[in-house]
């Protein structure tokens, strides 16, 4: 790899810090941030990388961050985000002001009735978020979701279409172990006033990071799409996180035969126990016989053919 | 150089060359550091001579030339380059050959190369490489896999000649597993581990005969290694994010 130029432009530097700083694995980017400062040495370009990359991150982590005075927890996602720092929380109306940095929420502020969904919306948010709440506290044990409307959220009655998405995010860190690991979710609803009927589309991530004497990662991406009756707020609200519950399942329990099949039909790739193997290779020392190493060699055939096969 | 290292195990295996040339471009101040310590996937050319394939490293590098373990020649040619010894080049020789069977015998196939060189210490230093494609359109016999490679790196340090000489083996595994289908997405697993190994053997025994027992060993504990950390940990992992007590009931009907 030679390279001609030997110094970066800033331009350059910047997009491959920016590049560490997104990859980093779930839970990990300050620690890729601590070591990036050291390998780039350059704060002024690593500040501007950490600008963008940071927030990059952050939504496509759909990472959940605590919210002051007792608001609770707010998801950071591209859906909810109303300027470059701001993320709507649905659940409480609150906006939610963020360090993307530092990775905090510093500050809530009510959000203004032009960024929330009209009442019509809202009851089918509502009910769909409630309904999503008690099925991601019963399979998640770590786990946040939230629902926005990203379509017709000024739409008053029935009549027109719309789309909400459900958003579920769950992250287990655990740095002292070595081990830390991501489940994201996004579900798109669209709503459609003319057929009566509502489209679901899933979207999964999963990933895990294991790095105790070494760097092992599991990287999982899937997509599912189903469909349910337009009915009420509340029957609809069932009927999609019933489907969502059972899609999760289904997921699962691929993911887990995915982890099976690899393991029967990988692992035996090198294969275990061929009996007297140590003496297949000394046979064939003996075989060739060339080197100055024959010392003992005379021993090691009989070794071997104790051994044979 | 730690915190590139630190960097390195942080950054999704898949992309370990993009990585490492993040990283040379960075600190081209430590390419020589860099390269020794980072392993990457294996590659492989022909050789012209014998038709061979041989696998390409840092241990039988010469600039942009790498010596073929089959014919002893660099590809592309390379004025004054370097050679072990002619004592050397037969104990490489019969390596080769006999590690040749070993991988066939536990890989069913793939491809091979022993690489030799005399250091410093009036020692030697040998590299044992393997690389295994097991994917659907490689070498593999299950057909499963979408992609699926085993690189094993296993560099042994030889000490001076004595009654018991010395051997330190340092192993590095490189896997890489993709499953893609349609209904069940994309399922990869990637990753490497690194173990270290060392003992005092009688060079009675012969240099190759000691080595291969320290190989066999290694890589015996490597694939334990592999299947508990990349199977037991990631799996584990995604079990505590959602434990799936439903999901053994669903199960059921179906094995």
């Amino acid at each position: 790899m030679a390279e001609e130029e030997p110094e970066l432009t800033d331009e350059q530097k910047k997009g491959i810090a920016k590049w560490f700083l997104i990859n980093a694995p779930a839970g990990e980017i300050q620690y890729v941030a601590k070591d990036l400062k050291a390998v780039l040495k350059d704060d002024e370009v690593y500040n501007e990388a950490a600008e963008e990359a940071f927030r990059i991150y952050n939504k496509s982590h759909l990472i959940s961050l605590k919210m002051p005075c007792g608001f609770g927890d707010v998801l950071v996602t591209s859906y909810g985000e109303l300027h470059d720092n701001e993320y709507l929380d649905p659940k409480t109306t609150q906006v939610a002001i963020v360090d993307h940095l530092k990775q905090v929420c510093k500050g809530v502020r009510p959000a203004t009735d032009e960024e929330l969904p009209s009442p019509y919306i809202e009851e089918y948010r509502y009910a769909l978020e409630a309904e999503l709440q008690k099925y991601v506290a019963e399979a998640f044990p770590k786990g946040s979701c939230s629902v926005y409307c990203t379509n017709g959220k000024d739409v008053e009655e029935p009549g027109s279409d719309f789309e909400l998405v459900a958003v579920i995010s769950s992250a287990r860190n655990s740095p002292h172990n070595f081990c830390n690991g991501s489940w994201r979710a996004v579900w798109n609803i669209e709503f459609k006033d003319d057929i009566q009927i509502l489209e679901l589309k899933g979207k999964w991530k999963v990933g895990a990071h294991y790095f105790e004497e070494g760097n092992v990662q599991l990287d999982a991406k899937r997509e599912c799409r189903d469909s349910a009756m337009f009915q009420g707020p509340d029957e609809t609200a069932t009927a999609v996180v019933h489907l969502i519950r059972i899609h999760e399942n289904e997921y699962m329990a691929s993911l887990e035969g995915s982890y099976l099949d690899l393991s029967d039909n990988t692992f035996k790739m090198p294969t275990s126990g061929i009996p007297g193997n140590a003496a297949l290779l000394n046979t064939h020392v003996c075989n060739a016989g060339t080197s100055e190493e024959t010392s003992g060699y005379s021993d090691l055939i009989s070794m071997a053919q104790d051994f044979a096969i | 150089m730690e915190a590139a290292l630190g960097l390195m195990r942080r950054m999704p295996p898949r992309h370990s060359e993009t990585t490492l040339s993040a990283l040379l471009s960075l600190l081209p101040g430590h390419s020589s550091d860099l390269l020794s310590q980072v392993d990457l996937p294996l590659q492989v050319l022909s050789d012209e001579d014998s038709g061979q394939k041989f696998i390409l490293c840092e241990y039988n590098r010469d600039a942009d030339s790498h010596r073929s373990p089959w014919s002893n020649k660099y590809h592309p040619p390379l004025e004054d380059a370097p050679y072990p010894s002619s004592k050397l080049r037969q104990l490489e020789i019969e390596a080769n050959d006999i590690f040749t069977v070993y991988c066939d015998q536990y890989y069913e196939g793939g491809i091979s190369s022993v690489y030799m060189w005399e250091d410093e210490n009036e020692g030697f230093v040998v590299c044992f490489l393997v690389k295994k494609d097991g994917s659907k359109t490689g070498q593999g016999r299950r057909g499963y896999l979408e992609e699926g490679t085993w690189d094993a790196i296993h560099v042994i340090e030889v000490g001076p000649e004595e009654e018991l000489t010395r051997y330190c083996l340092t192993s590095t595994v490189m896997l890489s597993l993709t499953t893609d289908d349609v209904s069940s997405g994309t399922f990869s697993l990637s990753g490497s581990i690194r173990r270290q190994m060392n003992m005092n053997l009688p060079v009675a025994d012969g240099h190759l005969s000691n080595m291969g027992k320290m190989i066999e060993e290694m890589e015996g504990k490597l694939r334990n290694s592999l299947d508990q950390v990349y199977f037991g940990k990631t799996r584990e992992m995604v079990c505590n994010l959602r434990p799936s007590n439903e999901v053994v009931q669903m199960r059921l009907p179906t094995s």
